[in-house]
């Protein structure tokens, strides 16, 4: 198959091997699962259950709260020991609603869906539906509600069902262990969704750096010609969905569009196995597998988590620290956040847990800017850093929209490659966030607009309806003595 | 025929000229930057900017008699475009401080008057007679004119919180130098 390439990108030292051929184990029932009601774009779920309830594995325990949301899933049996706010998995560790599930150790699956048995029969309705009520978000890190993208088959003409592996990111390898393990699960759900998309064509891409998956997706995907495996190269950053259109069609996503206006839809690898699951079997999404890595860590590994799981269940399992790490990543080290700290739980999108050492992260103070101009040549999206964080440095976010702020990916490439070590990428996700703070504000003040003027005129009419009333009243009245007038009835 | 056609037109003619005249020379002046400026206040009529409605502001506002810094249920948002019809610069030092705030009714305390129902201008507080009333807090702007009604000093302002959507990196400590 022909590829193209693509602007710019990084090439990192990877650091794979530290738990890319540690086969995927299950981490033990921990003592309490904390199960948060955001972990998903869009709108938090509603809770469903009481404190004190018995719930089965696989019950719905909260459900959707609106268009864009998806509902929560008890990972395991157990009693709900509270429903509590603690901090979120969040660089900003802020509080959310979070359910506490204490494990009764039976593990008993509750009343599952029946399985779809034929789901390239059904009708696309019935498969975007079960995997709404799955639970199922993007796995990819994202964790937009999946059901969501799988109804823009009928919005829009789509002919590519996109399978993401190309898992760019360094030390991360649980795509690449669920590939190389399940690919059969795998390309059955990608089957499956591409069937509801409506689509006749499905591509896993994979970066090269994992042979062995690309060995186990090819073999996977022989029996179906509608599916091709393609070996995409190594270029961070290529799991970029963007990007990865761009490397395989040739087509680039325009500014405020979708890889869907151009026809092609991107879901990760990890995802399409969860939409196997919910469909062959009725199972929710539950679980996942989170790779936990990093030179701090004593063995890194890949674990089939439990959702809910504190990341402390993790390490202990990993066998704890072996020096303290200087800095805690959720994801990857170029576009993870920081962990606020040890006790926060895993959720859906979480693909990696990274304790790194001060050698590995190799923080340096940052100097003054030398224009030497890598950062405008290696941006994957044509940007110029240098300029944007100029004006951003002196808060003219306007200025900083023109030159395109908004379409950077944030993908760390200009601040890992530049030779001051300004956090340009830092001053990106500021501007992006006080952009979006200055829409949510004059948002607001429309709808304060909206509401004034509609007060305003339930306000008027209520008037004209109380002086129509009075008026008629008094001519009711005027009516009335009239007629006693008439009577000749003094009153 | 002849005599009905032509006394029209000359009514016509003598009328239409006089309301033409009273036009021109009775015409109220408006200042077209009054109607851009209003645009941009909320409408929510709330006074606390020291003027009566919007409009008064606005008014003040065209002829350079009030600061641009005013309106406090807009916030900063209004005060950057207001200072960019202006040709001004926005002086945002004191207006930093203030966070987004909300209305919240201390349930204990209410008895249920209606008298900050009547006052609020966005339609934000539900309750009913002798009922106790609870404000909508996504609907609520901030105008504080219920606590000045209220008889039982039962409305307090609440800041709105910061949740994970809202939340945002905070810009990176200035110790170097971008050009």
């Amino acid at each position: 198959m022909k590829l193209f390439p693509i602007r710019g990108g990084i090439h990192p030292d990877y650091r794979k091997e530290l738990s890319s051929e540690k086969v995927i184990v299950a981490l033990p029932l921990p003592a309490a699962l904390y199960i948060p009601l955001q972990q998903h774009i869009g709108v938090p779920s509603e809770v469903l259950v009481n404190v004190g309830d018995l719930v089965k594995k696989g019950q719905m325990i909260a459900r959707s709260g609106g268009t864009l949301s998806a509902p929560q899933h008890a990972p395991t049996s157990g009693h709900i020991r509270s429903i509590t706010d603690i901090p979120a998995p969040h660089p900003s560790g802020l509080a959310q609603t979070t359910i506490v599930l204490e494990p009764d150790g039976k593990d008993e699956w509750g009343e599952l869906p029946a399985p779809i048995v034929d789901p390239f029969t059904a009708d696309p309705h019935t498969i975007n539906e079960r995997v709404a009520a799955s639970g199922i978000v993007g796995m990819g890190g994202a964790a937009f509600p999946s059901a969501i993208k799988l109804n823009l088959g009928t919005q829009k003409k789509l002919e590519i069902l996109l399978l993401n592996g190309a898992e760019c990111e360094p030390y991360l390898t649980c795509d690449d262990r669920v590939m190389r393990e399940h690919a059969d699960e795998v390309i059955d759900g990608a089957r499956i969704m591409a069937h509801a998309l409506g689509v006749h064509r499905v591509v896993v891409a994979i970066e090269q750096n994992k042979p062995q998956a690309i060995d186990a997706m090819t073999r996977a995907a022989s029996a179906f010609s509608e599916v091709e495996v393609v070996g995409v190269p190594v270029q961070y950053p290529m799991g970029s969905e963007r990007h990865l259109v761009q490397a395989i069609t040739g087509r680039e996503t325009p500014a405020k569009k979708l890889t869907a206006d151009i026809g092609v839809l991107v879901h990760n690898v990890a995802t399409a196995r969860a939409v196997h699951h919910a469909v062959r079997f009725g199972r929710p999404l539950i679980s996942r597998v989170v790779t936990v890595s990093g030179k701090a860590v004593r063995e890194p590994n890949n674990i089939e988590v439990p959702i809910g799981a504190r990341v402390a269940d993790l390490i202990a399992f990993c066998g704890g620290f072996s020096v303290e790490p200087e800095s805690l990543v959720n994801g990857g080290p170029m576009m993870g956040q920081p962990l606020p700290g040890l006790d926060v739980p895993v959720v859906k999108g979480m693909s990696g847990i990274l304790a790194l050492t001060a050698a590995e992260i190799n923080q340096q103070p940052a100097s003054s800017c030398i224009r030497c101009g890598v950062c405008v040549t290696i941006c994957p999206c044509g940007l110029s850093p240098v300029d944007m964080a100029a004006f951003i440095r002196k808060d003219n976010f306007e200025t900083a929209a023109k030159l395109g702020v908004m379409d950077c990916v944030s993908c760390g490439s200009c601040s890992w490659l530049c030779p001051s070590h300004i956090p340009l990428v830092h001053y990106f996700n500021y501007a992006k966030g006080m952009i979006n703070a200055q829409d949510r504000e004059q948002r607001k003040i429309e709808q304060t607009r909206m509401l004034a003027e509609a007060h305003a005129l339930r306000v008027e009419k209520a008037a004209a309806e109380k002086a129509a009333f009075l008026a008629a009243k008094k001519a009711q009245a005027a009516a009335a003595s009239a007629a006693k007038e008439k009577d000749g009835t003094p009153a | 025929m002849l005599l009905a056609v032509s006394s029209l037109t000359i009514m016509g003619v003598t009328l239409g000229s006089i309301l033409g005249a009273a036009a021109y020379f009775l015409a109220v002046e408006e200042d077209p930057l009054e109607e851009e400026l209003k645009a941009m206040l909320p409408g929510s009529q709330c006074g606390q900017c020291g003027y009566v409605g919007c409009s008064q502001y606005a008014v003040a506002l065209a002829k350079d008699e009030a600061p641009i810094t005013l309106c406090t249920p807009g916030g900063k948002a209004v005060i950057e475009v207001l200072a960019k019809k202006m040709g001004v610069t926005a002086d945002l030092s004191e207006h930093e401080e203030k966070v987004p705030e909300y209305a919240f009714i201390i349930e204990d305390l209410c008895i249920g008057c209606t008298r900050c129902i009547k006052e609020c201008s966005v339609d934000a507080i539900m309750g009913a007679n002798k009922l106790m009333h609870t404000v909508i807090a996504e609907a609520c702007h901030g105008c504080e004119k219920c606590i000045q009604v209220c008889p039982t000093d039962a409305i307090v302002m609440h800041p709105v919180p910061l949740t994970l959507s809202s939340w945002h990196w905070a810009k990176p400590e200035d110790q170097h130098v971008v050009h």
